[in-house]
C-alpha cells in the first residue's frame, strides 16, 4: 500500500510539474496579453517533434536545450502574424482564433509525423530506476522534477532581474502606464508570448520522453492547466505554480482509493476553490476581471 | 467595443421583411434543398445548431458575457432527453421537456459560481465546468454508454389524444417539427429581448459600470442571462438527441462548444438572425469539407482564423453595416 501511494504521489508529482510548466505559460501570456492560448497544448506538442527530428543529430541533451527555443520562435512569428491583431478586441476573438490556431497545427502534426504514436529516445542512464525497491522511479523521473524546477526558478528570475522582465511585470499590473512610460508594449507582448510558448515546447520535450509523442498529446494537458490557472488565483504566477501542483497530487492520489475519480477530482477542486475563496488560493483582490 | 446598438431599422431589408424572407425559406426546405443538392435531416441539423448558438447568442451577443462551455448544456439536454426515453417513457414530449430541464437546471447553478468572473476568466470557468460534464458522460459507462456514446433509443410518434403524428421514420414531418419547436423558441427568445430584462441585458453589454451605477443588479442579470441561455441550449441539445437517435459524448466537448461560439460570430453575434445564418455556413462547411478530406481540422480552423480576422461581425454583421452606413 505504501508503495502504491508513493508511486502515484511521484506520479502526481510529475504530471504536476506539467501542467505547472503549461499553466505559467498560459498564465504569463493571460495575464499580459489577455489572451487564453488554446493552442498552447497545440505547442507542446510540436515542441516534443521538434525534439524528435532533432535528436538523432544532436542528441536527447541537444534537443532539450534547443527545441525550446525553437518553439519560443515558432511563438513569436505566429504572435507577431496573427495573434497581435486580435489584443484591441474582445476576448471572444483571441479564443476562437487560437482555438482554430490549434487545430491547424494538431493538423499539421498530424500531416507530418502521422496520427499514430512516436517514441522519443532518451539516454539509457535516464531510464534505469534509482533503486531496485523503487524500481517505478526512474532516474528520468527525478530529472524531469529537476528540470522543471530549474525552469521555474530560472522564470521567476527573469521575470525579477532582467528588464525585459520587470516591464513584463509592470505590464501585467498597469499596461496604460508602461506604455506611456515609453515601453515598446507591442514588442514586449511578443517576448512575452515567446516565453510562454519556451515553457510549453520544454514542457513538450519532457513530456515526449515519458509518454511518447502524438498529434494531440496536449490536449489532455490543457485542461488541467486552466484549472491550475483558475485555483491557483488570477494575476499570481506562484499561484499558478501551487494550482498545478496540487490538482496533480490530488488526482494521482485520487487514483489510488478510487481511480475512474481521478479526472473529476480536479474539477472539484476548482468547484470548491471558486465556492470558498473565489479568487482563487493566492489571487490578488481586485484582479478577478 | 463598438457603442452602436443593434438598430435593425437602419437596415434597407427591413424586419418584417427579412422576417418573411427566412420564414418562407425555412417552411420551403424539404422543397427546394433537394434541388441544390442538400437533404432534409442536414436542414433538421441547421436549425438545431441555429438554435443552440441563438441560445448562447442571448448571453454573447446581448449580454455581452462569453460563454466557452455551452456545449455542456446543449449534451446534458441531448443526454437527458435520450435517458428519457430509454429508461422513463416512449413519449417525445416528456424527453425534450428531461433534457432541457436537465441542461437548464445545471447551468443555472453552474451560473451561481460563475457570475462574478468576467472577461476570459468567466470563459476559462464556462470551459472547466463544459469539461466536468463531458468527463462524467464519458466515464459513466453502464448509465451513458461512456465512449461510445447513448444508443437504444429512438423519437416517439407526437400523441395529441384525437390523433398521431408520426415523426420516427419520416425525415419531412420530423423537421417540421424541429421547425415548429424552433419557431417557438425563437419567438419566446425575442420576446425575452424585447421586455425589460432583455434592455438591462443590452445596457449590461453596452456599459457595465454604468449599469451598475444605475443601480441595477449586474450579477443577478447576468445569472439570469446565463440560466436563460442555457435553457434554450439545452432545448436545442434534446432536438439533437432525437434527429440522430443517438447522444454523442463529443457533443460535450470544449470543441463543440467552440463550434457552438462560431456559428454565432460567423453569422453575426450582435444580429438576432445572425447565428441561423452562421449554422446554414458552418453545417454546410463541416458537411462538405469532412466529405472531401480527411484534413478537415486544418479546414475548419483556416475558417476560424480567417473569421476572426477579416469578418469578426460575421455575415449579418456586415450587410447590416453596409446598407445602414
Amino acid at each position: 500500500m505504501l508503495q502504491l501511494v508513493l508511486f502515484n504521489l511521484t506520479n502526481g508529482l510529475i504530471v504536476g510539474t506539467f501542467y505547472v510548466l503549461m499553466a505559467l505559460g498560459l498564465s504569463l501570456i493571460i495575464n499580459l496579453s489577455n489572451v487564453v492560448n488554446f493552442a498552447h497544448g497545440n505547442f507542446l506538442a510540436i515542441g516534443g517533434y521538434f525534439a524528435f527530428v532533432l535528436t538523432p543529430f544532436i542528441g536527447f541533451w541537444g534537443a532539450l536545450l534547443v527545441s525550446p527555443f525553437l518553439t519560443a520562435i515558432m511563438g513569436y512569428v505566429i504572435e507577431k502574424l496573427v495573434i497581435r491583431h486580435v489584443y484591441a478586441r474582445n476576448h471572444i476573438y483571441s479564443l476562437l482564433l487560437t482555438f482554430g490556431l490549434g487545430f491547424i497545427l494538431q493538423d499539421v502534426c498530424r500531416y507530418i509525423w502521422g496520427p499514430s504514436p512516436l517514441p522519443l529516445n532518451i539516454p539509457a542512464e535516464l531510464s534505469a530506476a534509482i533503486t531496485p525497491d523503487l524500481f517505478f522511479i526512474t532516474w528520468y523521473r527525478v530529472f524531469m522534477v529537476a528540470i522543471v524546477a530549474v525552469a521555474v526558478a530560472g522564470l521567476f528570475a527573469f521575470l525579477r532581474y532582467t528588464r525585459v522582465g520587470m516591464r513584463i511585470r509592470a505590464g501585467t499590473l498597469d499596461l496604460d502606464t508602461v506604455s506611456a512610460l515609453g515601453v515598446n508594449v507591442s514588442a514586449l507582448r511578443s517576448y512575452n508570448f515567446a516565453v510562454g510558448s519556451f515553457l510549453a515546447g520544454l514542457a513538450g520535450v519532457l513530456a515526449a520522453g515519458q509518454l511518447g509523442l502524438n498529434p494531440n498529446m496536449g490536449d489532455d494537458l490543457i485542461m488541467p492547466s486552466f484549472i491550475a490557472i483558475i485555483v491557483g488565483g488570477v494575476g499570481s504566477l506562484t499561484g499558478t505554480l501551487l494550482g498545478g501542483l496540487l490538482i496533480g497530487v490530488a488526482s494521482a492520489l485520487t487514483t489510488v482509493f478510487y481511480p475512474s475519480a481521478a479526472e473529476a477530482v480536479i474539477y472539484v477542486i476548482m468547484a470548491l476553490v471558486l465556492l470558498i475563496r473565489p479568487r482563487g488560493l493566492l489571487g490578488e483582490e481586485g484582479m478577478l476581471q | 467595443m463598438s457603442t452602436v446598438t443593434t438598430r435593425a431599422d437602419a437596415t434597407v431589408v427591413r424586419p418584417w421583411q427579412q422576417l418573411v424572407i427566412i420564414w418562407a425559406l425555412l417552411l420551403t426546405v424539404p422543397f427546394w434543398l433537394p434541388l441544390v443538392g442538400g437533404y432534409t435531416a442536414i436542414a433538421a441539423r441547421v436549425l438545431v445548431m441555429a438554435l443552440a448558438a441563438m441560445g448562447l447568442n442571448l448571453l454573447l451577443g446581448y449580454t455581452g458575457v462569453l460563454s466557452f462551455g455551452h456545449a455542456a448544456y446543449f449534451g446534458l439536454g441531448a443526454y437527458g432527453a435520450g435517458l428519457t426515453l430509454k429508461y422513463v417513457a416512449a413519449s417525445t414530449p416528456l424527453s425534450i421537456l428531461a433534457g432541457t430541464l436537465l441542461g437548464g437546471i445545471a447551468g443555472t447553478l453552474f451560473g451561481l459560481l460563475l457570475v462574478r468572473r468576467r472577461g476570459v476568466y468567466f470563459a476559462m470557468v464556462t470551459i472547466a465546468f463544459g469539461q466536468v460534464c463531458f468527463y462524467i458522460a464519458y466515464k459513466w459507462d453502464d448509465f451513458t454508454g461512456g465512449y461510445d456514446g447513448l444508443r437504444g433509443f429512438v423519437r416517439a410518434p407526437l400523441d395529441f389524444g384525437l390523433f398521431k403524428i408520426d415523426i420516427t421514420g419520416n425525415g419531412m414531418l420530423f423537421y417540421y417539427f424541429v421547425l415548429v419547436v424552433f419557431g417557438l423558441a425563437v419567438g419566446l427568445q425575442a420576446l425575452i429581448l424585447k421586455s425589460p430584462f432583455g434592455r438591462t441585458m443590452l445596457a449590461i453589454r453596452e456599459n457595465e459600470r454604468r449599469a451598475r451605477f444605475l443601480g441595477l443588479p449586474v450579477e443577478k442579470h447576468i445569472w439570469l442571462s446565463f440560466s436563460i441561455s442555457c435553457f434554450f441550449t439545452a432545448l436545442a441539445g434534446t432536438l439533437y438527441a432525437l434527429l440522430n437517435n443517438f447522444a454523442d459524448p463529443l457533443g460535450l466537448n470544449y470543441i463543440m462548444s467552440g463550434n457552438i461560439v462560431m456559428i454565432a460570430v460567423m453569422g453575426g453575434m450582435r444580429t438576432f438572425w445572425g447565428p441561423l445564418v452562421g449554422a446554414v455556413l458552418f453545417v454546410m462547411l463541416q458537411d462538405y469539407v469532412s466529405s472531401m478530406t480527411t484534413n478537415w481540422m486544418s479546414f475548419v480552423g483556416l475558417v476560424f482564423v480567417l473569421v476572426v480576422l477579416f469578418f469578426p461581425r460575421g455575415l449579418m454583421g456586415v450587410l447590416q453595416k453596409r446598407s445602414g452606413a
